[in-house]
C-alpha cells in the first residue's frame, strides 16, 4: 500500500532525540531476523525502518506493527549499523500518540500512572499479604504517600501527558 | 566489597503491589549480607520503559529525574530489582548525568514542585549489585544447604541491553546470572531461546496480551523440555508475566523464583517469609 510520502518525517524522527540514527540503517534484515515478535507475527522492523526514512508517516504511525516490539533490545544489540531501533520505535510511538494514535488498553495505563503514580495500583488483596509477610500494608512510596502522589501528578501535568490522554478519551 | 556506600531501595510498581515476597525477600537478603537499605521515600513509577516512554519521552524522562533526585537527596544510589525500573533509571541517569542541556530542561519542570536533580546519582541492579560487591563466592560460602532444584535462569531485556551503556555481560552469551544462581548449589540448565524476552515489555502485555503469551509460551516449552523445575528472574514484570500467563495456559506448572527469592531460600531465610506460596503457580519448599 503506497501513501503518499512527507519527506519533512524523516528529518523530523532524526532530530528527536533517540531518532538521531535513522538513516544509517541499509536494510540488511539483521533487526528481522533477530525480532521474537517478528519470529511470532507478521511484524517485520526492516520494513518499519524503511518507511520511517521514505518518510511513509501515515503507513508508519497508522500501523498496529509499530506496537508489536516488546523493546528487548536484540535487533539493537546485533545491527551492524548501529542503528537505535528501539530508541528509533520509541520517537514513532511518541509521534502516533501525539497524533491520537493510542490502544484504549493503553489509554488505560497511562491513567493509572496519572492517578496512582503507578501503573500498577496496589489493592487490599495484596496490602493484606504485605502484612502477612512482615511489610507494611503501603509502601513508602506514592502508593502510600499522599503528598508525594501529588507531586508526581504535577510533574505529568508540567509535561502535558494529562492533556495527552485526554484528548484521546 | 563496596557496601560504604548508600543505597536505596527503589520498589517500582509489580513488586509492592502484586508480588511482595518479592520485597519482603529482598530486605531479608540485603540483611544477610550486611547490606543496609534506606527507603527511598515518596519514589513514583519508574516509570516503566516500555510503555510510559513509548507515549512521552520527555514524561518519562521527568519522573525518571525525580526518582534520581530522591536518592541524591539522601547522598544514596538507588538499588533496583526489577529490570524495568532499571531500564528507566539507569538510561535516564545516563542521560541526564552526561547531558548538561537535557538536564536543565528537565530541572525546569521538577522546580514545579520544588526539585533539583544534580546528576549525580548512580542506578545498581540488585543482580549486578550482587555479583560485583559480595561475588559468587560469598554467595556460596553464606549458603547453608545447597539448593536440590533444576532451574532455567531467565535474564530478561533491560538488565544487560543496551550493552553499549550497561557494559553488565555480554548480552548472547550472559554469566553473571548463571554463576550467582550455581553458587546457591542449583542445578543451572541451558535452553533453547535463553535470551528471548518473556513477552511483557513494550506495552505488549497491556496492548496486544495474545502476542505477549505467544512470546511467554515459547519460553515455557523450551524451559520445559530442558527439564527444569523452576524459573529464575530478575524482574517482577517478567514474574508476573510468567506466573499470571500460568493461569491461562496449563501444563507446564513451572513456579517463578525471583533472585532475591533464591538467596533467601540459599541463606537460610524461611519460606514464609518470601512469599512465594502467593503465587498462582506456588513454589513450594
Amino acid at each position: 500500500m503506497v501513501k503518499e510520502p512527507n519527506p519533512q518525517f524523516a528529518i523530523e524522527v532524526s532530530q528527536t532525540p533517540g531518532g538521531e540514527t535513522l538513516s544509517l540503517c541499509f536494510q540488511c534484515g539483521t533487526c528481522t531476523g533477530s525480532c521474537p515478535s517478528g519470529r511470532l507475527t507478521s511484524y517485520r522492523t526492516r520494513k518499519l525502518i524503511r518507511k520511517a526514512q521514505l518518510g511513509l508517516e501515515k503507513d508508519v504511525l497508522e500501523s498496529p506493527d509499530l506496537w508489536m516490539c516488546t523493546t528487548c533490545y536484540a535487533c539493537q544489540e546485533r545491527c551492524p549499523r548501529g542503528v537505535e531501533i528501539v530508541d528509533i520505535i520509541n520517537v514513532l510511538r511518541n509521534k502516533a500518540v501525539k497524533q491520537g494514535v493510542m490502544s484504549g488498553e493503553h489509554i488505560k495505563v497511562g491513567n493509572y500512572l496519572l492517578q496512582n503514580g503507578a501503573t500498577v495500583p496496589l489493592n487490599e488483596k495484596y496490602e493484606a499479604v504485605r502484612e502477612e509477610l512482615g511489610l507494611s500494608r503501603r509502601p513508602a512510596n506514592v502508593l502510600g504517600d499522599k503528598k508525594a502522589l501529588e507531586d508526581f501528578q504535577k510533574i505529568l501535568k508540567a509535561t502535558g501527558f494529562d492533556k495527552l490522554l485526554e484528548e484521546k478519551k | 566489597m563496596n557496601l560504604n556506600k548508600k543505597y536505596a531501595l527503589f520498589l517500582g510498581c509489580v513488586a509492592p503491589a502484586r508480588y511482595p515476597g518479592i520485597e519482603a525477600a529482598t530486605r531479608e537478603v540485603c540483611k544477610t549480607v550486611g547490606l543496609d537499605l534506606v527507603e527511598l521515600e515518596g519514589a513514583g513509577c519508574c516509570p516503566a520503559p516500555g510503555v510510559i516512554k513509548s507515549f512521552d519521552q520527555d514524561t518519562w524522562l521527568a519522573i525518571a529525574a525525580r526518582n534520581l533526585a530522591l536518592a541524591e537527596k539522601q547522598g544514596a544510589d538507588i538499588l533496583t530489582i526489577c529490570n524495568g525500573c532499571y531500564g528507566s533509571l539507569y538510561d535516564a541517569a545516563h542521560i541526564l548525568n552526561g547531558d548538561a542541556e537535557r538536564l536543565s530542561a528537565v530541572n525546569k519542570i521538577l522546580s514545579e514542585v520544588g526539585m533539583e536533580y544534580k546528576g549525580t546519582t548512580q542506578v545498581r541492579h540488585f543482580a549486578e549489585l550482587l555479583y560485583k560487591e559480595i561475588t559468587p563466592e560469598n554467595v556460596k560460602a553464606k549458603t547453608k544447604t545447597p539448593l536440590d532444584i533444576k532451574v532455567a535462569v531467565h535474564y530478561g531485556c533491560h538488565f544487560l541491553k543496551p550493552s553499549k551503556i550497561k557494559e553488565l555481560d555480554d548480552p548472547e552469551r550472559p554469566r553473571i546470572l548463571d554463576e550467582i544462581v550455581e553458587a546457591t548449589g542449583a542445578t543451572n540448565l541451558d535452553y533453547r531461546d535463553k535470551q528471548m524476552c518473556c513477552g511483557a515489555g513494550g506495552g505488549v502485555r497491556s496492548g496486544n496480551p495474545e502476542l505477549a503469551t505467544k512470546f511467554t509460551v515459547e519460553k515455557l516449552k523450551s524451559m520445559k523440555s530442558a527439564g527444569a523445575q523452576y524459573i529464575i528472574d530478575v524482574c517482577p514484570f517478567c514474574h508476573l508475566q510468567f506466573d499470571r500467563t500460568q493461569k491461562d495456559v496449563q501444563g507446564y506448572d513451572l513456579p517463578v523464583i525471583h533472585l532475591a527469592q533464591l538467596l533467601g531460600l540459599a541463606f537460610g531465610v524461611p519460606a514464609s517469609k518470601l512469599g512465594m506460596d502467593y503465587q498462582e503457580v506456588p513454589a513450594k519448599f
